[in-house]
């Protein structure tokens, strides 16, 4: 399995032909305190960069992007009893949805985790 | 700050910024008609402030204000009798001048008026959740439709017959944006209201349903049919209250299964004010609570655990969500809401029931005579406190000829439905506790006299 990551600070872990979407520590620690989580339905047709879900905060109410195109084939419904879960173990616990990948192609393009670092560093 | 008026080289400069050639560029959205195009006729370059005030006292005595003469308008907006506490509280300034409560630290005494004048429109909603308000009852109404629209994903709205048509045509205006396709209907003379043709309209591409509840020529009905096949089918129900007097006495749309409560507050505290402002009323269940536009407040406890109240959800305005807000309303009528507050907390729920029956009781008297009439027959199974009399002829004219000796009698369905024959000879006939004895006969008599 391999993770990867977004500028928009979406980390995304492939395994195969699927993979599993969330948003990166450094992204939940900006946002604060979060109190809601909307994932997309299961079968949404994701585009890479479109609109996938949404994570609210007490301040901001963001929008998390598709890394790559795909199709929704599982999301988290603990994230709807416990929206914290993505403050607490955001890498983890805390995922957002599951898709099935269109094109693995698009995977290119996306940092590791030592360029997504640095790139962190560099904000 | 210091104010500088700007010279022409600085409106030049502005003008190249956003480029623009001259002023009139940025009124191209003004219909030429609408546009002035020389100095207003009649209006003098100056005048003495005596002068002008003299000149507008004398003016406005050529109108019929309501309160001095027997009055029996409504379509919408209602004449009550609203307490002298109620203008002796909000003209304090405390209220009159507290701006928008967005320090939740230093304007406690607003947020906890909002958070009470909340749970009343709620509780007589029948509903989980209501907000700070909205601008009117027909804004209301279609931002009911637009959050609809953005929970179901679907973008068809079918509106009732019964639905007030100013209603209607904010709702045209709004969705000639938003792609929104409207399925209207003109209502019909009749004691039935259009809710067979509604439950033949709602399928699966149906967003909401929108039912005003009494209906614009007074007829009320059971909405749980409609909600039923509306949640059958996905969409949801709004139902749309112009007299919330009317839930003193009739049950709750929440009760029977609406998703959505919208309406006008007028009616509860703030006079008619020749037309505004008014105060829209927003409430909805629970589940949908983060799709609702406006201002929303909520309780909560400080640093020390004491209960306070602030200003929730504000993520989703548009001041901080953007073009992907629920609404661009970023504000409420707030003074309008804390007189309809105010008005309903003096009444209590005993004080509103016992309005309504004095409403519906003074409505059955002036049926009962006005019905005595030659030719004047009531079109209604039932109604609250507005009614619909059928006329022998054209009730234009009619209402016209009652002016001339003084009686505001209702309004014609020809003024709201201009062009339509088969309803032109509909009176809309209001009557609140404001409506003495001696009103109603003098209605009769000068009706009875003008159908001779």
């Amino acid at each position: 399995m391999t993770r990867y990551f977004t500028q928009d600070h979406e980390w995304i872990e492939v395994d195969g032909e699927t993979a599993t979407v969330g948003i990166t520590d450094y992204a939940q620690g900006q946002l604060g305190d979060i109190v809601f989580a909307e994932v997309p339905a299961v079968g949404a047709v994701l585009k890479k960069g479109g609109d996938a879900a949404v994570v609210e905060s007490v301040k901001a109410a963001s929008d998390v992007y598709a890394p790559v195109s795909g199709t929704v084939i599982e999301n988290n419904e603990a994230l709807e009893a416990d929206p914290a879960l993505v403050n607490t173990d955001p890498e983890g616990e805390g995922w957002f949805f599951k898709l099935e990948l269109a094109d693995a192609g698009e995977l290119d393009g996306l940092m590791d985790a030592a360029a997504y670092q640095a790139f962190v560093e560099g904000l | 700050m210091r104010y500088l008026p700007l010279t022409q080289s600085d409106r030049q400069a502005m003008l190249g910024v956003i480029g623009a050639k001259t002023i009139d560029d940025l009124f191209v959205d003004v219909p030429a008609e609408a546009q002035l195009d020389g100095p207003i006729q009649g209006l003098l370059n100056h005048a003495s402030e005596m002068a002008v005030e003299r000149f507008f006292s004398n003016l406005s005595r050529q109108n019929m204000a309501a309160s001095h003469h027997p009055f029996f308008l409504g379509a919408g907006a209602y004449k009550h009798h609203v307490p002298a506490s109620v203008d002796h509280l909000i003209q304090r300034g405390e209220f009159l001048t507290a701006y928008t409560p967005y320090q939740p630290e230093i304007a406690q005494g607003t947020l906890q008026m909002l958070f009470e004048f909340q749970t009343q429109v709620a509780r007589l909603f029948g509903c989980d959740v209501a907000n700070a308000s909205m601008y009117d009852g027909s804004t209301a109404c279609w931002e009911a439709i637009g959050m609809a629209g953005r929970i179901t994903k679907k973008s068809k709205a079918v509106l009732s017959a019964g639905l007030h048509p100013h209603y209607v045509s904010v709702a045209e205006t709004m969705a000639k944006y938003t792609g929104d396709t409207l399925d209207i209907a003109k209502p019909e003379l009749g004691s039935a209201t259009d809710s067979a043709r509604l439950l033949e309209a709602i399928d699966g591409e149906t967003s909401c349903v929108v039912v005003q509840y009494p209906d614009i020529l007074g007829r009320i009905e059971d909405l749980s049919a409609i909600a039923a096949k509306a949640h059958e089918c996905g969409a949801l129900l709004i139902a749309v209250v112009t007299e919330p007097v009317a839930l003193g006495a009739i049950r709750s749309p929440g009760e029977m299964g609406a998703d959505i409560v919208v309406g006008e507050g007028q009616s509860i505290g703030v006079g008619l004010q020749f037309g505004g402002p008014y105060v829209g009323l927003f409430a909805c269940k629970e589940k949908f609570v983060r799709q609702m536009p406006g201002r929303l407040c909520g309780e909560t406890v400080d640093a020390d655990g004491k209960r306070g109240f602030v200003l929730t959800l504000s993520t989703r305005e548009q001041h901080i969500r953007r073009e992907k807000a629920t609404s661009n309303i970023c504000t409420n009528s707030g003074l309008c809401a804390l007189a309809f507050s105010i008005h309903l907390t003096l009444l209590g729920e005993k004080g509103l029931r016992d309005l309504a029956i004095l409403n519906h009781a003074k409505a059955v008297q002036a049926v009962d005579r006005l019905t005595q009439i030659k030719g004047v027959s009531l079109i209604n199974d039932g109604f609250f406190n507005e009614f619909t009399l059928q006329l022998p002829r054209e009730a234009r004219s009619v209402v016209r000829a009652l002016a001339d000796r003084k009686i505001l009698g209702g309004v014609s369905l020809g003024r709201l439905y201009p062009g339509v024959s088969e309803l032109e000879n509909g009176l809309l006939v209001a009557v609140t506790e404001i409506v003495t004895d001696e009103d109603i006969e003098a209605f009769a008599s000068a009706l009875e006299e003008i159908l001779a």
